[in-house]
Protein backbone atom coordinates (compact mmCIF):
# COMPACT_ATOMS: atom_id res chain seq x y z
CA UNK A 1 0.00 0.00 0.00
CA UNK A 2 1.65 3.26 -1.10
CA UNK A 3 -0.16 5.32 1.58
CA UNK A 4 1.32 3.15 4.34
CA UNK A 5 4.75 3.30 2.71
CA UNK A 6 4.60 7.12 2.51
CA UNK A 7 3.56 7.29 6.15
CA UNK A 8 6.49 5.03 7.12
CA UNK A 9 8.96 7.20 5.18
CA UNK A 10 7.48 10.38 6.68
CA UNK A 11 7.59 8.87 10.18
CA UNK A 12 11.27 7.90 9.76
CA UNK A 13 12.20 11.34 8.42
CA UNK A 14 10.48 13.20 11.25
CA UNK A 15 11.72 10.76 13.89
CA UNK A 16 15.30 11.40 12.65
CA UNK A 17 14.78 15.18 12.74
CA UNK A 18 13.24 14.94 16.25
CA UNK A 19 16.13 12.80 17.53
CA UNK A 20 18.96 14.90 16.04
CA UNK A 21 17.54 18.27 17.09
CA UNK A 22 16.95 16.86 20.58
CA UNK A 23 20.49 15.52 20.97
CA UNK A 24 22.17 18.65 19.58
CA UNK A 25 19.82 20.99 21.49
CA UNK A 26 20.36 19.22 24.82
CA UNK A 27 24.14 19.04 24.32
CA UNK A 28 24.47 22.77 23.67
CA UNK A 29 22.08 23.55 26.53
CA UNK A 30 24.00 21.36 28.99
CA UNK A 31 27.31 22.85 27.90
CA UNK A 32 25.97 26.37 28.47
CA UNK A 33 24.39 25.54 31.83
CA UNK A 34 27.59 23.89 33.05
CA UNK A 35 29.55 27.02 32.12
CA UNK A 36 27.06 29.13 34.08
CA UNK A 37 27.06 26.88 37.17
CA UNK A 38 24.35 27.14 39.86
CA UNK A 39 22.26 30.14 38.89
CA UNK A 40 19.94 30.20 41.93
CA UNK A 41 16.16 29.91 41.96
CA UNK A 42 15.03 33.23 40.55
CA UNK A 43 13.06 33.04 37.28
CA UNK A 44 14.97 36.13 36.12
CA UNK A 45 18.24 34.20 36.44
CA UNK A 46 16.75 31.40 34.31
CA UNK A 47 15.61 33.90 31.67
CA UNK A 48 19.02 35.58 31.83
CA UNK A 49 20.66 32.20 31.16
CA UNK A 50 18.83 32.10 27.81
CA UNK A 51 21.18 34.84 26.57
CA UNK A 52 24.27 32.68 27.03
CA UNK A 53 25.35 31.72 23.45
CA UNK A 54 25.41 27.93 23.97
CA UNK A 55 22.11 28.04 25.84
CA UNK A 56 20.57 30.18 23.05
CA UNK A 57 21.73 27.76 20.33
CA UNK A 58 20.37 24.87 22.39
CA UNK A 59 17.01 26.61 22.73
CA UNK A 60 16.76 27.23 18.94
CA UNK A 61 17.41 23.53 18.30
CA UNK A 62 14.86 22.59 20.95
CA UNK A 63 12.29 24.73 19.09
CA UNK A 64 13.06 22.65 15.95
CA UNK A 65 12.63 19.56 18.15
CA UNK A 66 9.24 20.85 19.42
CA UNK A 67 7.90 21.48 15.90
CA UNK A 68 9.07 18.15 14.44
CA UNK A 69 7.81 16.28 17.52
CA UNK A 70 4.41 17.97 17.16
CA UNK A 71 4.22 17.10 13.45
CA UNK A 72 5.15 13.47 14.24
CA UNK A 73 2.44 13.23 16.91
CA UNK A 74 -0.16 14.47 14.39
CA UNK A 75 -0.14 10.97 12.84
CA UNK A 76 1.90 8.65 15.09
CA UNK A 77 1.08 7.20 18.54
CA UNK A 78 2.68 8.70 21.66
CA UNK A 79 3.53 5.16 22.83
CA UNK A 80 5.44 4.74 19.53
CA UNK A 81 7.10 8.17 19.26
CA UNK A 82 8.32 8.29 22.87
CA UNK A 83 10.28 5.00 22.89
CA UNK A 84 11.52 5.30 19.29
CA UNK A 85 12.97 8.78 19.88
CA UNK A 86 14.72 7.35 22.98
CA UNK A 87 17.49 6.26 20.58
CA UNK A 88 18.68 9.82 21.28
CA UNK A 89 20.28 8.44 24.48
CA UNK A 90 22.45 6.19 22.29
CA UNK A 91 23.23 9.02 19.84
CA UNK A 92 24.24 11.21 22.82
CA UNK A 93 26.62 8.51 24.11
CA UNK A 94 28.27 8.19 20.66
CA UNK A 95 28.39 11.97 20.23
CA UNK A 96 30.18 12.21 23.60
CA UNK A 97 32.76 9.70 22.40
CA UNK A 98 33.17 11.36 19.01
CA UNK A 99 33.24 15.06 19.97
CA UNK A 100 34.31 15.07 23.62
CA UNK A 101 36.55 12.00 23.53
CA UNK A 102 34.51 10.49 26.38
CA UNK A 103 35.24 6.90 27.22
CA UNK A 104 32.40 4.43 26.54
CA UNK A 105 32.53 2.14 29.56
CA UNK A 106 31.22 -1.42 29.73
CA UNK A 107 28.16 -0.13 31.61
CA UNK A 108 27.51 2.37 28.82
CA UNK A 109 27.86 -0.28 26.12
CA UNK A 110 25.36 -2.44 28.05
CA UNK A 111 22.96 0.52 28.14
CA UNK A 112 23.46 1.18 24.42
CA UNK A 113 22.60 -2.45 23.60
CA UNK A 114 19.52 -2.42 25.88
CA UNK A 115 18.15 0.89 24.56
CA UNK A 116 18.78 -0.15 20.93
CA UNK A 117 16.97 -3.46 21.54
CA UNK A 118 14.02 -1.63 23.11
CA UNK A 119 13.80 0.90 20.29
CA UNK A 120 14.04 -1.85 17.65
CA UNK A 121 11.22 -3.76 19.33
CA UNK A 122 8.90 -0.73 19.43
CA UNK A 123 10.00 0.29 15.91
CA UNK A 124 8.56 -2.99 14.65
CA UNK A 125 5.03 -1.98 15.69
CA UNK A 126 2.91 0.18 13.37
CA UNK A 127 3.42 3.89 14.12
CA UNK A 128 -0.33 4.50 14.36
CA UNK A 129 -2.90 2.43 16.28
CA UNK A 130 -5.55 3.18 13.65
CA UNK A 131 -3.28 1.64 10.98
CA UNK A 132 -2.65 -1.40 13.18
CA UNK A 133 -6.36 -2.05 13.41
CA UNK A 134 -6.64 -1.68 9.64
CA UNK A 135 -8.79 1.44 9.78
CA UNK A 136 -8.32 3.96 6.97
CA UNK A 137 -5.99 6.78 7.99
CA UNK B 1 15.04 20.23 46.26
CA UNK B 2 16.54 17.56 43.99
CA UNK B 3 13.58 15.19 44.39
CA UNK B 4 11.03 17.97 44.06
CA UNK B 5 12.62 18.89 40.72
CA UNK B 6 12.56 15.24 39.61
CA UNK B 7 8.85 15.06 40.43
CA UNK B 8 8.22 18.33 38.57
CA UNK B 9 10.13 17.12 35.49
CA UNK B 10 8.27 13.78 35.38
CA UNK B 11 4.79 15.27 35.92
CA UNK B 12 5.30 18.19 33.54
CA UNK B 13 6.81 16.00 30.79
CA UNK B 14 3.94 13.53 31.07
CA UNK B 15 1.26 16.25 30.94
CA UNK B 16 3.15 17.97 28.10
CA UNK B 17 3.46 14.86 25.92
CA UNK B 18 -0.05 13.53 26.52
CA UNK B 19 -1.71 16.88 25.83
CA UNK B 20 0.51 17.48 22.79
CA UNK B 21 -0.60 14.12 21.44
CA UNK B 22 -4.28 14.94 22.16
CA UNK B 23 -3.99 18.34 20.49
CA UNK B 24 -2.13 17.13 17.41
CA UNK B 25 -4.54 14.24 16.98
CA UNK B 26 -7.42 16.72 17.13
CA UNK B 27 -5.70 18.75 14.40
CA UNK B 28 -5.15 15.67 12.26
CA UNK B 29 -2.24 14.42 10.19
CA UNK B 30 0.00 17.14 8.76
CA UNK B 31 0.33 16.45 5.00
CA UNK B 32 1.50 19.68 3.47
CA UNK B 33 5.05 20.79 4.23
CA UNK B 34 5.25 23.90 2.05
CA UNK B 35 6.25 26.94 4.18
CA UNK B 36 2.83 28.64 3.88
CA UNK B 37 0.95 25.49 4.80
CA UNK B 38 3.26 24.84 7.77
CA UNK B 39 2.66 28.43 8.90
CA UNK B 40 -1.11 28.07 8.77
CA UNK B 41 -1.02 24.66 10.46
CA UNK B 42 1.12 26.17 13.21
CA UNK B 43 -1.35 29.06 13.56
CA UNK B 44 -4.24 26.60 14.00
CA UNK B 45 -2.32 24.39 16.41
CA UNK B 46 -1.22 27.41 18.51
CA UNK B 47 -4.91 28.12 19.23
CA UNK B 48 -5.68 24.53 20.27
CA UNK B 49 -6.28 24.46 24.05
CA UNK B 50 -4.60 21.05 24.48
CA UNK B 51 -1.51 22.34 22.68
CA UNK B 52 -1.49 25.49 24.85
CA UNK B 53 -1.63 23.38 28.06
CA UNK B 54 1.07 21.11 26.60
CA UNK B 55 3.37 24.04 25.79
CA UNK B 56 3.02 25.46 29.33
CA UNK B 57 3.77 22.02 30.81
CA UNK B 58 6.78 21.61 28.49
CA UNK B 59 8.10 24.99 29.65
CA UNK B 60 7.80 23.86 33.30
CA UNK B 61 9.54 20.58 32.39
CA UNK B 62 12.29 22.44 30.50
CA UNK B 63 13.09 24.93 33.28
CA UNK B 64 12.88 22.25 35.99
CA UNK B 65 15.29 20.07 34.02
CA UNK B 66 17.67 23.01 33.44
CA UNK B 67 17.64 23.66 37.19
CA UNK B 68 18.08 19.96 37.97
CA UNK B 69 21.17 19.55 35.77
CA UNK B 70 22.68 22.65 37.37
CA UNK B 71 22.47 21.13 40.88
CA UNK B 72 22.63 17.35 40.26
CA UNK B 73 24.90 15.17 38.12
CA UNK B 74 23.66 14.02 34.70
CA UNK B 75 23.99 10.39 35.89
CA UNK B 76 21.09 11.21 38.22
CA UNK B 77 19.08 13.74 36.20
CA UNK B 78 18.88 11.81 32.91
CA UNK B 79 17.56 8.41 34.11
CA UNK B 80 15.23 10.09 36.62
CA UNK B 81 13.64 12.20 33.86
CA UNK B 82 13.35 9.11 31.65
CA UNK B 83 11.05 7.62 34.31
CA UNK B 84 8.30 9.74 32.67
CA UNK B 85 8.11 6.91 30.10
CA UNK B 86 6.10 4.82 32.57
CA UNK B 87 3.19 7.22 33.28
CA UNK B 88 3.22 8.28 29.61
CA UNK B 89 2.86 4.73 28.31
CA UNK B 90 0.09 4.05 30.86
CA UNK B 91 -1.79 7.20 29.84
CA UNK B 92 -1.27 6.43 26.14
CA UNK B 93 -3.07 3.14 26.75
CA UNK B 94 -5.81 4.41 29.08
CA UNK B 95 -6.47 7.97 27.94
CA UNK B 96 -5.33 8.01 24.30
CA UNK B 97 -6.62 4.44 23.71
CA UNK B 98 -3.47 3.46 21.83
CA UNK B 99 -2.73 -0.19 21.07
CA UNK B 100 0.11 -0.67 23.60
CA UNK B 101 1.05 -4.31 23.00
CA UNK B 102 3.74 -6.44 24.71
CA UNK B 103 6.41 -5.16 22.26
CA UNK B 104 5.85 -1.56 23.32
CA UNK B 105 5.87 -2.42 27.05
CA UNK B 106 8.97 -4.61 26.72
CA UNK B 107 10.65 -1.94 24.58
CA UNK B 108 9.95 0.79 27.15
CA UNK B 109 11.26 -1.46 29.97
CA UNK B 110 14.49 -2.26 28.06
CA UNK B 111 14.98 1.44 27.29
CA UNK B 112 14.52 2.46 30.95
CA UNK B 113 17.06 -0.11 32.20
CA UNK B 114 19.36 0.89 29.33
CA UNK B 115 19.15 4.60 30.19
CA UNK B 116 20.28 3.85 33.76
CA UNK B 117 23.37 2.02 32.38
CA UNK B 118 24.12 4.66 29.72
CA UNK B 119 24.01 7.45 32.30
CA UNK B 120 26.67 5.83 34.53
Amino acid sequence: MPATRNLTAKTRLFAALTILSNVAGNSFLTRGMQQLGDIGNSPFALIGALFHPWVALGVVLLIVWTLSHMALLSWADLSYVMPVTAISYVVTAFAGRLFLGENVSLARWTGIVLVTAGVTLVGRTAASSSLMEGKPQ
Amino acid sequence: MKWLLVLMVICATTVGDVFRSLGMRQHGEIHDFRPGAIGSAFGMVARNSYVIISTCAMAVSFFSFMKLVSIAPMTFAVPMSAAAFIPETLLARVLLKEAVDWRRWTGVSLILIGVVFISQ
